[in-house]
């Protein structure tokens, strides 16, 4: 009989699982699935997923604890709860640090990850085709509009100003701005927000060809653009990363960790003298840090803070921030049509690359071009849009900083 | 539905597109100058 009810005292967590956590199980599930069998961003929605599965275990170990004493022994307090108490200095409530809650601490609260991730993306990045066409750059200002249009719609569906601006920045189509901001901004909603994010950019191939085809003739789609690149020096592209970080810092302060870092990779990587620095924050920098963010990010799917309905509302506004940020490249593009003479036309397709999501959109707009027309190529033009939709992207999170923050 | 936030949230459109405008158009003179100073050599 003793050895029955030590059997069963073992397995008593069992019954410590809720539903919510089993919910959370299949999210994660999901995200794993996505990950490995869609190709969708794996590199962060299969440690997102893992993550969801791991800080939804009963009693999970890898997240902060928060006991309260009481007759008998201790209980285990909702972590929110438990927190404010902790902090509060109530009587009799300990704490417990869990793994991945110190990671968030050391790497997400201060904003370290997104930044170091940014250095690797930094050196990723050949800025050549937008500095052979540098009015290319527009359009990744235009394709913002996104995150100011989800901005408003956030605040409309109730959320206060800040977790709105956070929502919103999921429009910026790149992962370490949104972290970056929504952490900043202290919103509640990091979790779902990634989600969305890191989602919606695997699904640029299916949510930005529709709306493209919305709002384009094909008449329109089919117009071609002749590649004539300029050639440009190796000295203007050491001196551009130096340029924009004092351009951009200046004029949003808030912004300077987020373009300082991306620009200092892409330095190292155009100076020519640092190749194997460059290498190694395109490989193993991006990839470490990588590896940690996901299932760090994973913190805050704890069923008690994700399984909301502002979730869904978040997951939603997410999407219309990629519409939206689509609308604002084609449509703006269009306009200069119709102001640019014949034989200097645009196609406007191209302004849609400008949400940054690099490189898929570039792609997404080529790939688009070459149905209407096999002969028409417009990846390089894409591309220098697509770039420049990245240094838009955390121009616009240095907005909002200035702004809101 | 609050419309009094969401009409309250769109000045903060309106500068943040203009901002983002404005510093995009910089970016772009700086480039055009740097191609300009330090020409590809022949």
């Amino acid at each position: 009989m003793d050895v029955l009810n030590q059997m069963l005292d073992v397995f008593s967590n069992v019954g410590n699982i809720t539903w919510q956590q089993i919910v959370m199980w299949v999210i994660g599930a999901v995200l794993i699935y996505l990950a490995i069998k869609k190709d969708m961003e794996p590199t962060l929605l299969l440690p997102m997923g893992f993550g969801a599965i791991l800080v939804n275990l009963p009693w999970s170990g890898v997240v902060d604890r928060y006991y309260q004493k009481v007759a008998g022994g201790e209980i285990l307090l909702d972590p929110v709860k438990g927190k404010e108490l902790f902090e509060a200095g109530a009587e009799g409530v300990s704490y417990e640090p869990g793994v991945i809650d110190e990671l968030f601490g050391m790497g997400i609260a201060n904003e370290l990850f997104p930044l170091l991730l940014f250095v690797g993306i930094g050196a990723m990045i050949d800025f050549g085709p937008l500095l052979s066409n540098p009015k290319l750059m527009i359009f990744g200002a235009a394709a913002q509009f996104g995150i100011f249009m989800t901005l408003s719609l956030a605040a409309l569906f109730g959320f206060d100003l800040k977790d709105a601006a956070s929502i919103a920045i999921i429009g910026a189509a790149d992962g370490p701005t949104s972290i970056f901001v929504a952490n900043f901004l202290q919103s509640k909603y990091v979790g779902a927000i990634m989600v969305a994010a890191y989602s919606y950019m695997a699904l640029v191939p299916v949510i930005q060809p529709p709306v493209i085809r919305l709002l384009t003739t094909k008449k329109e789609r089919m117009i071609r653009m002749p590649y004539k690149p300029a050639a440009v020096s190796k000295t203007t592209k050491i001196l551009f990363p130096i340029v924009i970080t004092v351009i951009t810092g200046i004029v949003a302060p808030r912004s300077v960790a987020l373009i300082g870092f991306l620009m200092f990779g892409n330095l190292i990587r155009e100076c020519g003298v640092l190749d194997s620095l460059s290498e190694t924050a395109q490989k193993v920098l991006a990839n470490l840090v990588t590896l940690f963010l996901g299932i760090t990010i994973a913190t805050k799917m704890q069923a008690e803070q994700f399984l909301s309905l502002e979730t869904l509302m978040i997951i939603g506004l997410g999407l219309v921030a990629f519409i939206f940020d689509t609308a604002g490249g084609v449509l703006f593009a269009k306009v200069i049509n119709l102001f640019a003479k014949p034989g200097n036309k645009l196609n406007p397709m191209i302004g849609a690359a400008g949400i940054s999501a690099f490189p898929m959109s570039a792609r997404v707009v080529h790939k688009m071009g070459l149905k209407e027309d096999p002969q028409n190529f417009l990846l390089m033009h894409s591309i220098g849009v697509n770039v420049s939709g990245q240094i838009a992207s955390v121009i616009a999170g240095g907005m909002i900083l200035n702004l809101i923050g | 539905m609050n419309v009094q936030a969401f009409l309250d949230t769109l000045p903060y459109m309106g500068l943040g597109m203009l901002g983002i405008f404005v510093v995009t158009g910089v970016i772009i003179l700086a480039m055009y100058a740097l191609n300009a100073i330090f020409k590809e050599k022949k």
